[in-house]
């Protein structure tokens, strides 16, 4: 008898073990992805790197000027999970991505694939780039590579067992990357899908505004509701209708991510300030957009 | 009796407003909000929203400089929590690197008076230069509570 659970036991851990590496394995885009694509456009992705905020993260720690714009990579992440180093994706053919091809690019983006085929850890905010279009992802990898080459080796990640075992992020990735739009609207308003488009996919906002389960996904229902600071002391404000934003205008959110000043004056602080300087090279128009959706998302009492 | 009475309550009403600002917290915090209202003299100006007044300009810089006079002993150990205050641990841990932002923030705007801007171009680009300070310290040294 006992002999008899022990076997069933352990057959029932061989399963679970075969499910999870099945479930576990990294999926690539299909080759249909890549059909008709453009040319590509190099004004059209330049403003998607500011809108992407690639430099943020992937600039040298401390980059000022024309120094945000070599992505050396280094900037240290931490995390509940472990420490994080930013890579380098500058053109380089050793230290960064001198030998990527656009689907290799596009795979790390949308599907969170590195070029051996190995899970990529979420610090890289893939799971909103997920919601980014092909084609401009395409105009953003032709600007990439006019950016200056770094031959600069950033550490490596520092992380305790089990999190520094990839493959278990396919498993997360089943559980929190996806594609699809995060706030639906009874209304097709111009302007607001453009801010969707920009506040979930490449400005990935959610990835600070809103907060995380125990194993880190977005809780995507209490979105942009605001969260504790992933890397340190504060909070992140509550940007939905329901908290500090409810007395701001949609003008007064525009001129916000322009100048980074409030409505009353404050000025912005912390890991917005790098955030809004990217926002400020964006067209006007796209500020307007983003301002108009965040008037018109659900509104949430504060996450944090 | 009466007249002693009313003075002593006068005098209460006078202190209450100063003795609320008395902590170190409170008083940074004040102080920064002197700022934040210059601030909204010189960012309307360089909108276009208000006329250009040369005077009211150059006050509002003084404001700003005058704020910068004994700003960092205004973070003495001991406060780095309390009555709301939103300084970050990092003044206290890179007490250098706090000093040298106050004192950048001082010469620009020490400068700034002394370029005594008379029209909006010549304001804008003393303008630019001041409004800088206010994100870069803020991104090392101010966290957002709440
Ligand atoms: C919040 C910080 C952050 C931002 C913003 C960010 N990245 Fe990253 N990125 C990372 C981290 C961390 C990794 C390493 C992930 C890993 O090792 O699994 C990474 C990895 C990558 C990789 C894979 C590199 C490799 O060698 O495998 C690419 C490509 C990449 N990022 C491109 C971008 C682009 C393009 C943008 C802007 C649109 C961007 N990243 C914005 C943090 C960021
Ligand atoms: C890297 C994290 C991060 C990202 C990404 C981010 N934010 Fe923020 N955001 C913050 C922090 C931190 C603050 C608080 C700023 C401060 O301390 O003054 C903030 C503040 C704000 C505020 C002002 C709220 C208030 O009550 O003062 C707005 C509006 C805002 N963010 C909008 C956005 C938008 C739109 C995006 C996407 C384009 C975005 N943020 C992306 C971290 C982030
Ligand atoms: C040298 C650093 C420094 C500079 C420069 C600076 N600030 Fe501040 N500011 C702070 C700190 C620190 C706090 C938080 C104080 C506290 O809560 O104890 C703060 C808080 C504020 C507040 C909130 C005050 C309150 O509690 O109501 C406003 C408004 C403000 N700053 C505006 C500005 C503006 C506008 C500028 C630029 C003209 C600026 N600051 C430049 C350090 C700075």
């Amino acid at each position: 008898m006992i002999r008899r659970i022990f076997i069933t036991a352990v057959l029932l851990a061989i399963v679970a073990a075969v499910a999870a590496w099945f479930l576990s394995a990294p999926t690539t885009l299909s080759q249909t992805a890549f059909a008709d694509l453009p040319d590509a456009d190099l004004a059209r992705g330049e403003e998607m790197f500011w809108a992407g905020g690639c430099n943020s993260c992937h600039a040298a720690p401390g980059a000022k000027g024309d120094e945000k714009l070599v992505m050396a990579g280094g900037l240290a992440l931490k995390s509940d999970f472990g420490d994080f180093y930013a890579p380098n994706i500058s053109p380089d053919k050793d230290a960064g991505l001198g030998n990527w091809s656009f689907s290799d690019f596009a795979n790390s983006m949308k599907m969170g694939v590195g070029r051996d085929g190995e899970h990529l850890y979420p610090a890289f905010p893939y799971t909103s780039y997920t919601r980014m279009d092909m084609q401009d992802l395409n105009d953003l990898w032709a600007y990439m590579k006019t950016l200056p080459a770094s031959s600069n080796v950033a550490p490596a990640h520092e992380l305790g067992f089990p999190f520094n075992i990839r493959r278990a992020v396919g498993l997360w990735k089943r559980l929190y990357l996806k594609s699809g739009s995060v706030v639906r609207f009874a209304s097709s308003d111009e302007a607001i899908q453009r801010g969707q488009y920009l506040v979930e996919g490449p400005g990935h906002c959610g990835e600070c505004h809103t907060p995380r389960s125990l194993i880190g996904g977005l809780k995507l229902d209490v979105w942009l509701s605001g969260a504790k600071n992933p890397d340190g002391e504060g909070v992140i404000p509550n940007i939905t209708p329901g908290g500090g934003l409810k007395s701001w205008s949609a003008g007064d959110i525009a001129y916000y991510l322009e100048s980074g000043f409030t409505p009353d004056f404050d000025s912005v602080g912390g890991s917005m300030v790098s955030v809004q300087a990217n926002m400020a090279k964006l067209p006007a128009a796209d500020r307007e957009a983003i301002a108009a959706y965040l008037k018109a998302i659900p509104a949430h009492g504060n996450g944090y | 009796m009466k007249y002693t009475v009313a003075l002593t309550l006068a005098a209460a009403l006078v202190a209450s407003p100063v003795l609320a600002a008395g902590t170190p917290q409170e008083e940074r915090q004040l102080t920064m909000k002197s700022v934040g209202q210059a601030m909204g003299t010189l960012a309307k100006t360089a909108k276009g929203e208000i006329n250009y007044d040369a005077a009211a300009v150059a006050k509002a810089f003084q404001t700003m400089n005058d704020a910068t006079k004994n700003f960092v002993e205004k973070f003495p150990e001991g406060t780095e929590t309390g009555h709301d205050t939103e300084a970050s641990p990092k003044i206290w841990s890179d007490r250098t690197g706090f000093e040298s932002a106050v004192d950048k923030f001082g010469n620009d705007t020490s400068n700034a008076v002394a370029a005594a801007p008379q029209d909006l171009d010549a304001f804008k680009v003393q303008f630019g230069k001041v409004a800088k300070n206010c994100s870069t310290c803020h991104e090392a040294y101010r966290v957002k509570k709440n």
